[in-house]
């Protein structure tokens, strides 16, 4: 097992450094450029921003983008993402460090809440298909995977915040700060954890080991949590990789809505200003994330399944 | 059906009916079936593919999914209770632990995500009040009882890692492990091949000697009934249509459809001789029949066999019959070439 995870990490290096690569040069050919959109600049001060960060040689002449492509990825080999191409004073380190927390929060009460609700409504719906059972349950997911949740944050608003006044609009400073925002991420994901939750546990249900089980005197949860739930959880454990990275990396229209300083407010702003390195940065890192969750999933799945290995 | 054993049933079917009530219309899978099997006895229920062997038996379980499927009439007695009509407690007190059974696949009626010791001792664990310690070391000697060797080890073992054979051999073990008073086996061996076969029939024999288990053995294959059952029923199009000792059945059948189904068997010293199969095809279960449900490919059948529904009747000492004509005397089906028989078995 462990091999198998060292092997997935060191595959990790040469999947960065194609990413790292492909983002450089696209970034680069967006028009405009990190230094365009402030009136005040001079020649002589952009000349001096434009050598700090190495865009020209110590001569004034252009670098080729080949050339700065090495001094960013000698700099990442190091784990520096280098300075803010925006907040000269800040690096993109520090940015990520100081957002991603509040990202991977919000993520954190976000999938929590998929979690309680998505799989019990899937398991219920499972249990009676074509029942009103099923049907409550399965028309909610339904809707929550129709509606988009920059529909459903601001109705949220509108109602808890504006109409009753239980919550504040926006900030991220109390726990009931985090409500609305986990609510809105959330919901699409409990969506479909209850969908997938009901497809896995259906297909379980109906297999010839469930009626061994029950022949053998097991009571109804008997038979869910010790026979069933193991395998019908595999496509939702197989979904949590990507609901993960998603719920990451997904969060800049919620975080704009409640105006969270998080990292996907920083990762947006950084794409319109061509804060090159931020851009790059956040990619990087979220694509590193990805892979990382993707991993852990593989593990898990080998170890739902007697009859994988690690290969 | 009154048979004489019936004082002493230890399971006693009246009556059962099993509808499934699709969009296509309803299967009558089950369709009037009785019959009782005594303590101790091996019952067994020969039928071709579709005439509702599982059915009744899954039925008698309550294992049937329920939609599509529904009693429409009947009662199983096992012991006072009625396990058609009894809570789900009871029901559940009763299965796995009095009635067990085994089914016909063992490669997907074994818990893939579970260790085969876990699946084993599961019987105890629920039904009995024994530490997971002391049921584990049941669990190997179990194991070993059915001839599995390294029991030890191999109670770690996921299904995937035995045979067909090796599973069913598990299946067994774990359903006799809480030693039940009755076993009801679907087409245990029909999955396996014929030399593995063979093993799992006389290992099924010995340990039901061992414990006095009554067993409903249920096959199409006549062959493996007049081996290894006290009396058997001949079941056909959701009904029985006749029901003897098994040495009754097969030197003088009492029904036209078990003297055909003999005809069929193919007979060693017959070389060269065409084998006879039955004309016609099995009715359509989503009709209902009025009379008898073989009239139709039956070549003694008049038009009064086709109007009423015909019960079992003794015909014989312990011999019961669903032919209107053998229970009016009318017709003697004269013994199916009962050499012939005695040489294939
Ligand atoms: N869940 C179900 N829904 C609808 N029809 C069913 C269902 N289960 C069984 N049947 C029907 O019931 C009838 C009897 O099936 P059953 O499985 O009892 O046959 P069998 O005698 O056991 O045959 P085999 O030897 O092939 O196992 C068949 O016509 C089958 O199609
Ligand atoms: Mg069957």
């Amino acid at each position: 097992m462990l091999r198998f995870i060292v092997g997935r990490l060191l595959q990790m290096i040469p999947v960065l450094l194609i990413i790292a690569t492909l983002t450089f040069f696209m970034i680069r050919l967006a028009p405009g450029g990190p230094f365009d959109a402030e009136k005040s600049v001079s020649p002589e001060i952009r000349k001096n921003l434009e050598r700090y960060y190495h865009m020209v040689n110590a001569d004034g002449t252009p670098r080729s983008l080949w050339l700065q492509l090495g001094d960013y990825l000698r700099n990442l080999a190091r784990g520096d993402l280098g300075p803010s191409s925006k907040y000269s004073s800040r690096t993109v380190n520090e940015l990520i460090a100081e957002s991603f927390p509040i990202s991977a929060e919000l993520a954190f009460w976000s999938l929590l809440l998929a979690l309680a609700l998505g799989l019990p409504a899937g398991i219920i719906a499972s249990l009676r298909p074509n029942s009103p059972s099923d049907y409550i349950p399965s028309s909610f997911a339904m809707a929550g995977i129709s509606v988009p949740n920059f529909v459903i944050g601001p109705l949220l608003v509108l109602f808890f915040a504006l109409k009753l006044q239980w919550v504040r609009v926006a900030g991220w400073d109390d726990w009931i700060d985090r409500i609305l925002p986990s609510i809105t991420l959330g919901l699409l994901y409990a969506a479909y954890l209850a969908r997938l939750t009901r497809g896995g546990m259906l297909e379980i249900l109906s297999q010839d080991f469930i009626r061994t089980a029950r022949a053998k005197g097991a009571s109804s949860l008997r038979v869910i949590l010790k026979h069933a739930l193991r395998g019908g959880l595999v496509p939702v454990v197989s979904y949590l990789g990507p609901a993960v990275a998603g719920l990451v990396t997904g969060s800049f229209v919620v975080e704009s809505i409640f105006q969270i300083p998080g990292l996907g407010r920083y990762f947006v702003n950084a794409a319109f200003n061509r804060d090159y390195t931020m851009v790059l940065g956040a990619v990087l890192f979220y694509a590193a994330l990805i892979v990382l969750f993707n991993l852990v999933v593989d593990v898990v799945l080998v170890w739902m399944d007697p009859k994988q290995k690690f290969a | 059906m009154r048979s004489p054993m019936h004082s002493e049933a230890l399971l006693h079917v009246d009556d059962l009916r099993t509808y499934f009530h699709t969009r296509a219309g309803t299967v009558r899978a089950v369709d009037g079936v009785s019959f009782s099997i005594g303590k101790g006895e091996t019952l067994g229920i020969v039928g071709e593919s579709g005439s509702g062997k599982s059915v009744a038996c899954y039925s008698i379980l309550r294992l049937i999914p329920q939609p599509p499927g529904r009693f429409e009439s009947g009662r199983a007695m096992f012991d006072r209770v009625d396990l058609l009509h009894c809570s789900d407690r009871e029901l559940q007190a009763i299965r796995g632990n009095r009635l067990s059974m085994i089914f016909q696949d063992p490669m997907t009626s074994l818990n893939p995500y579970m260790r085969i010791g876990d699946q084993v001792i599961e019987p105890l664990l629920i039904h009995r009040d024994v530490s997971r310690a002391k049921a584990w070391a049941l669990g190997v000697s179990a194991l070993r009882e059915v001839g599995i060797q390294d029991a030890e080890n191999r109670m770690r073992s996921y299904p995937h890692e035995f045979s067909g054979g090796m599973r069913q051999r598990v299946m067994i073990a774990m359903a006799l492990i809480t030693k039940p008073e009755l076993l009801i086996a679907d087409e245990p061996t029909t999955a396996l091949d014929v030399t593995v076969q063979a093993q799992i029939l006389e290992l099924l024999g010995k340990m039901q000697e061992e414990r006095g288990t009554a067993v409903i053995f249920i096959t199409h294959d006549i062959g493996i009934v007049s081996g290894f059952c006290d009396r058997a029923l001949v079941m056909y199009a959701g009904r029985v249509l006749e029901a003897a000792p098994t040495a009754l059945l097969f030197y003088e059948p009492k029904h036209p459809y078990n003297q055909a189904l003999q005809r069929a068997i193919p007979a060693l010293n017959a070389t060269g001789r065409e084998l006879y199969t039955i004309p016609g095809a099995p009715p359509d279960a989503s009709k209902s029949i009025a009379g008898c449900p073989f009239a139709a490919r039956c070549e003694y059948a008049l038009e009064k066999c086709l109007s009423s529904e015909i019960l079992l009747k003794e015909v014989a000492p312990q011999h019961f019959s669903a032919c209107l004509r053998v229970q009016l005397g009318e017709i003697d089906l004269t013994p199916a070439s009962a050499v012939e028989l005695s040489a294939n078995n």
